[in-house]
C-alpha cells in the first residue's frame, strides 16, 4: 500500500469511489456503507440491512521543481500509490446500526532522485497510516440521527534525507539518514450529525480528531558518515511526533429530483496542529528541528450525482483545496499550491445486490514559486527554493455489495 | 435539468480523458529544460584562462584532481561548450585526490587537508594520509600546451618570466607547477604558452598573490612600493604598483598581439579581509580563570613599569604607555603581539629602558588562521609560563597589525584602478568585480536559490581549508559571477550552475 500527498500537506481524500466521483463529498448523503467514514450518523439512515463497500485507487502523481538561476531541473519519480477503503455497515434494528471502516485518509509517498538539489530537505519519504473504525449510528428519531467510531491508527513512515548540503564521506559519497518507524499507534475518534429537515434535504456534519502517533526508539541508520564523525553519527533510535490533524466537514445534499442529487461539502482541516517534524536522536546526534507552521485549510467541494435508467448512475465534481502551507515553509515532500480537483464516476449495477463503482480525480495545481527558509546549516539558516508545479490522477475501483 | 445532466456527462469526460492519455500532465509555463543559452556577441571557440592557485583550481592547501576538475575554468568551459563555444578546454590534470608535490622525487607539499572532527568540540584539519606521487620533473605534460594557464603561486610579473619553471630554480628561483607543464620549462613563461595559443576568448585573475603571500605571512616581507626591480623581490613581498601596470599592460597586449580580435574577462583583486585566513581567530579568544590572570600580570609587571620608565624619559607618550601596557583580567583576553613594524609604536629596544616592542592585540589586527593551533599551547612544552599569546608573544609573522592591512589596501586598490582602467580601455574586455564578490561572501553570504555559502571556516561553504581559497561550491559560484558578468556584457545567455552540485570541504 502506498499512498501520495494531495494538495493538503499529506492529506490524501480518496475514501470512497461514490463519494470521491461526486468531488469527494458525502458528510450528507445517507446511500452507501461509505458514510462509516464521511459521516458515521448516516448509517443508520441507510436503506439495506448490510452494506459492504471495498474499493481501491491507483494514483499517479508528479512534483517537478526548477530553479531558473541555478538551471535546476528535478521531477518525482513516485510509484503508484494504492491507498484503500473497506466499509461495513449492518443494521441492528430499526433505530441502531453498526459498523466498520478500514481506511487510509493520510499517506505521502515522494521519491526524488537521490542526491538531487533538495536532497538535504528529503530524498523519499513513504507515509502511510491506516485506521480501523469500529463504529455504531443511532437514529434518534425519523429525521436525526448520530454516530460515533473510536479510531485505531497504525502509521509507518520511511524518510530518508542527507544529513547537510554538502557532507560527504572520503569516497564523496553524501552522507545521510534513514529514519523507519512502523506500527506506531495512536487513537482518535469520528462523530457524525445527519437531520433530515425535509423529505429531499438532508444536512451533515461529522469531525474526525486529531490523532497523533509518537514514535518512540525507533531506527536511525546514518550512512556514508565521514570517520570521523562516527563518534557523533552513528546508528541509533529516534522519537518523533507525527500529527494526522483534525478535520470538520459540514455538508448539504438535496435530491433535485428523482434522478438527480446534488451536495455541497466544506472541510475544514486543522492542519495548525502540524507545527514540526522535529527528530530527536538518541545520540550525540542531538536533534533535528524542523518547523513547518501549517495553517489550517478549506476545501469546498460540489458534487452531482445522475441516475441513468435501471443500472447506471453517473457522478461529477469539483473541489478547490487550499494549501495549508505558508510563505518560506515549502519543503519539497509537500510543495504544492492551491489546487482543483475534477472528479468524475461511475456506478453499474451488476445484480440486485451487487455493484461496480469507478472514479477519476483530476488534480490540477496552481504553478508556483516558494521556498523552505527554516533549514539550519552550522546557526545559518539556509534557503532552498524555486518553481514547483504537480498533478495528481486518480482512478478508482470499487464494489458494492448489500442486501 | 438537461443543462445539468450534460454538464456532468462533460466533466467526467474531461476526468477520464486527463486520466487516460495523461494529457493534464502539469508543466512549467516558463520550463528552463530545453534552454540551449547563446554565446551572444562572445567568440568562445577558443578560450584559455591565466592567474594563479585561484585559476589552477587549488583548494585545501594544495592542487588536486577534483579541485582541478571543479576550477572556475573547467566549470566556464563546460558552460561555454554547452553554447557552441570550445570542447577543448584542456587543464594541466594531476594524477590523484591526495595532492602535495615532490621534485625529484622529494616531497616538497604536504597532501591536501581535511577536517578531524573526532572530537566534536575541537575540530581540527590534517593532512590526508598518503604519499604524493605528483611530479613536478618529468610528468609527461611537457612540450605542448593548456588551455588553463594558472600557476599556483604566480604572481603578475611572473607570468611574463621566461624560464619561471626552469628546473634548475627549483626549489627557490622558479616554480615546480610550470615545471610541471611548461611547453619548455627551461625557457617558456606563462603568458607565452598562453598567447601561442591564440585564444578567442580569456579570462585573466592574476594579481593576488602580489600582496596575499604578504598577508599571509603575517606582513612578514617587505612592502616594495618604490622598488621597480622585481628582479630583487622577496617571496612575501608586496608588488610596487607601477611595476604592476606595467607588467598588466603587457599580459593584456600578449593577447591582443596573438589575436587582434580578442575578447575577454579580466578579474580583480579581493580585500584579504574577506578570506577566513584572517577573520577566523579573534584577537581576544583567550580564556583565562583570576588566578592566571593574576600570575600573568606579575610577568609583565616589569614590562609595565619600564612603559611608564620611558614615559618619565620622554620616549613615549602617556597614549603610547596605554596602548602597550599589558593586563590581563578574569575571562576573554586579547593575546599579547610582538610588533615590529608598526608606526604607531616606538621601538624602545636599544634605548636607555630596553623593552621589546609589545603590546595586546586589538579589533584592528588579524590573526592568521594558523595561529588557532598556537595560541594556547606551550612554546617550551611543560613550562606554563612559556604558552604562546600570554607568556610569549605570538610573533610577527602570526598577525597582520594596522600599517601592514594598510600598506597591503594601498597596493591593492592601486592594482585594481589598473585592472579597471585595463577593462575601460578596450570594449573587446570586460570587468569582474571579485572584491564586490568576495565581500558579498562576508558580509551577507551568497543565496544561490537552492543553497547558501558564506564564509565562516570550514561551516560556511564558500572556502576550503586552508581558509584562502575556495571551495569546489565557492568555484561555481565564482563561475556564475563571471557568466553572468560575459552575459550581461556580450549579450550572451549562457546557462548558470547549480553551486549545489559541487562539493565544499572534506571530513575525514
Amino acid at each position: 500500500m502506498a499512498t501520495n500527498a494531495f494538495a493538503g500537506g499529506y492529506r490524501v481524500a480518496l475514501q470512497g469511489q461514490k463519494a470521491l466521483g461526486m468531488g469527494h463529498t458525502g458528510v450528507a448523503m445517507s446511500d452507501s456503507s461509505e458514510s462509516v467514514f464521511f459521516n458515521p450518523a448516516a448509517m443508520a439512515f441507510l436503506e439495506n440491512d448490510y452494506d459492504v463497500t471495498a474499493g481501491v485507487t491507483l494514483i499517479d502523481s508528479v512534483i517537478k521543481y526548477q530553479n531558473q538561476a541555478a538551471n535546476v531541473y528535478a521531477e518525482t519519480d513516485n510509484p503508484i500509490g494504492t491507498p484503500i477503503g473497506l466499509y461495513i455497515a449492518q443494521r441492528h434494528d430499526e433505530k441502531l446500526s453498526y459498523g466498520l471502516g478500514i481506511y487510509t485518509p493520510y499517506g505521502n509517498t515522494v521519491e526524488w532522485e537521490k542526491d538531487w538539489a533538495g536532497s538535504h530537505l528529503v530524498n523519499d519519504i513513504a507515509l502511510h497510516a491506516i485506521y480501523i473504525q469500529p463504529t455504531i449510528s443511532y437514529k434518534l428519531s425519523d429525521d436525526y440521527s448520530v454516530g460515533f467510531g473510536p479510531t485505531v491508527v497504525s502509521g509507518t513512515v520511511e524518510f530518508n534525507r542527507n544529513l547537510t548540503t554538502s557532507l560527504v564521506d572520503a569516497n564523496g559519497n553524501r552522507s545521510n539518514v534513514t529514519l523507519k518507524a512502523s506500527g506506531v499507534t495512536g487513537i482518535g475518534y469520528n462523530i457524525g450529525f445527519l437531520i433530515k429537515p425535509a423529505d429531499d434535504i438532508s444536512v451533515g456534519i461529522s469531525y474526525r480528531s486529531k490523532v497523533e502517533l509518537n514514535a518512540n526508539n525507533e531506527s536511525a541508520n546514518f550512512e556514508n558518515v565521514p570517520t570521523s564523525m562516527q563518534t557523533t553519527y552513528f546508528d541509533t533510535t529516534f522519537n518523533a511526533d507525527l500529527v494526522l490533524p483534525a478535520e470538520l466537514t459540514v455538508g448539504v445534499s438535496y435530491n433535485m429530483s428523482e434522478d438527480l442529487v446534488l451536495a455541497l461539502d466544506v472541510n475544514r482541516t486543522y492542519w495548525s496542529s502540524y507545527e514540526n517534524l522535529d527528530v530527536q536522536f538518541n545520540s550525540a546526534a542531538g536533534t533535528s528541528y524542523n518547523p513547518r507552521n501549517y495553517n489550517d485549510a478549506n476545501i469546498l467541494r460540489l458534487g452531482a450525482q445522475y441516475q441513468m435508467g435501471e443500472s447506471l448512475t453517473l457522478r461529477a465534481g469539483v473541489y478547490f483545496d487550499n494549501s495549508p502551507i505558508g510563505d518560506g515553509y515549502y519543503t519539497p515532500e509537500t510543495a504544492r499550491a492551491d489546487s482543483t480537483g475534477y472528479t468524475a464516476g461511475a456506478t453499474y449495477k451488476i445484480s440486485k445486490r451487487m455493484e461496480l463503482d469507478f472514479s477519476f480525480l483530476q488534480l490540477v495545481f496552481d504553478e508556483f514559486n516558494g521556498s523552505y527558509d527554516h533549514y539550519d546549516q552550522s546557526g545559518t539558516l539556509i534557503s532552498f527554493g524555486g518553481d514547483y508545479v504537480s498533478s495528481v490522477t486518480t482512478i478508482g475501483f470499487g464494489l458494492n455489495y448489500k442486501y | 435539468m438537461m443543462l445539468m445532466k450534460n454538464q456532468i456527462i462533460k466533466l467526467a469526460g474531461v476526468a477520464m480523458a486527463c486520466a487516460v492519455v495523461s494529457a493534464c500532465d502539469a508543466d512549467f509555463d516558463n520550463p528552463i529544460s530545453g534552454n540551449t543559452g547563446d554565446p551572444g556577441t562572445a567568440d568562445l571557440s577558443k578560450f584559455v584562462t591565466i592567474g594563479d592557485s585561484i585559476t589552477a583550481g587549488y583548494a585545501d592547501n594544495t592542487l588536486y584532481l577534483a579541485g582541478q576538475e571543479n576550477s572556475y575554468p573547467a566549470i566556464l568551459a563546460q558552460q561555454f561548450a554547452a553554447v557552441g563555444g570550445d570542447s577543448n578546454f584542456t587543464q594541466p590534470l594531476v594524477s590523484d585526490n591526495l595532492g602535495g608535490l615532490l621534485i625529484n622525487g622529494t616531497q616538497v607539499f604536504d597532501t591536501r587537508l581535511v577536517l578531524d572532527l573526532t572530537d566534536p568540540t575541537s575540530p581540527s584539519t590534517v593532512n590526508i594520509a598518503g604519499t604524493p606521487t605528483i611530479e613536478a620533473i618529468g610528468s609527461g605534460l611537457n612540450g605542448t600546451t593548456f588551455s588553463n594557464m594558472g600557476v599556483p603561486g604566480a604572481k603578475s610579473f611572473h607570468l611574463g618570466a621566461a624560464g619561471y619553471g626552469n628546473p634548475l630554480g627549483l626549489p627557490d628561483a622558479a616554480n615546480p607547477y610550470f615545471t610541471r607543464f611548461a611547453s619548455d620549462p627551461a625557457t617558456a613563461s606563462i603568458i607565452g604558452d598562453a598567447a601561442v595559443q591564440a585564444p578567442s576568448f580569456y579570462v585573466m585573475w592574476i594579481g593576488n598573490n602580489d600582496v596575499l603571500s604578504y598577508a599571509t605571512s603575517g606582513g612578514s616581507g617587505v612592502d616594495q612600493l618604490g622598488n621597480l626591480n622585481p628582479a630583487t623581490y622577496g617571496a612575501n613581498d608586496i608588488t610596487d604598483p607601477t611595476v604592476f601596470a606595467g607588467t598588466y599592460a603587457s599580459l593584456v597586449g600578449a593577447f591582443t598581439a596573438a589575436n587582434p580580435a580578442v575578447q575577454g574577462v579580466l578579474v580583480n583583486i579581493p580585500d584579504v579581509s574577506t578570506i577566513p585566513y584572517f577573520t577566523t581567530v579573534p584577537y581576544n579568544a583567550v580564556p583565562l580563570d583570576q588566578t592566571n590572570a593574576d600570575a600573568l600580570n606579575a610577568a609583565y609587571l616589569g614590562y609595565n613599569n619600564g612603559l611608564l620608565a620611558a614615559q618619565g624619559l620622554g620616549l613615549i607618550d602617556a597614549a603610547e604607555v596605554a596602548k602597550r601596557t599589558i593586563t590581563f583580567v578574569a575571562g576573554q583576553n586579547a593575546v599579547v603581539i610582538d610588533v615590529i613594524n608598526d608606526v604607531d609604536i616606538t621601538n624602545l629596544t636599544a634605548s636607555l629602558v630596553p623593552l621589546p616592542s609589545y603590546r595586546q592585540a586589538s579589533a584592528e589586527d588579524l590573526l592568521v588562521l594558523t595561529t588557532s593551533s598556537k595560541i594556547g599551547t606551550e612554546m617550551i612544552p611543560g613550562n606554563p609560563a612559556t604558552v604562546w599569546g600570554l607568556g610569549v608573544p605570538l610573533e610577527d609573522s602570526d598577525v597582520l597589525i594596522p600599517s601592514e592591512i594598510a600598506a597591503i589596501e594601498a597596493a591593492r586598490t592601486a592594482f585594481n584602478a589598473t585592472i579597471q582602467a585595463a577593462a575601460d580601455a578596450d570594449t573587446s574586455l570586460i570587468l569582474v568585480d571579485a572584491e564586490a564578490i568576495m565581500q558579498e561572501i562576508r558580509d551577507t553570504g551568497i543565496d544561490y536559490g537552492t543553497g547558501a555559502i558564506n564564509a565562516d571556516y570550514a561551516t560556511g561553504g564558500a572556502f576550503s581549508l586552508d581558509g584562502v581559497h575556495p571551495t569546489a561550491r565557492g568555484y561555481a559560484v565564482v563561475a556564475n559571477k563571471i557568466i553572468e558578468a560575459i552575459n550581461a556584457g556580450f549579450g550572451a545567455t549562457i546557462p548558470a550552475v547549480n553551486p549545489g552540485d559541487y562539493t565544499t570541504i572534506f571530513v575525514q
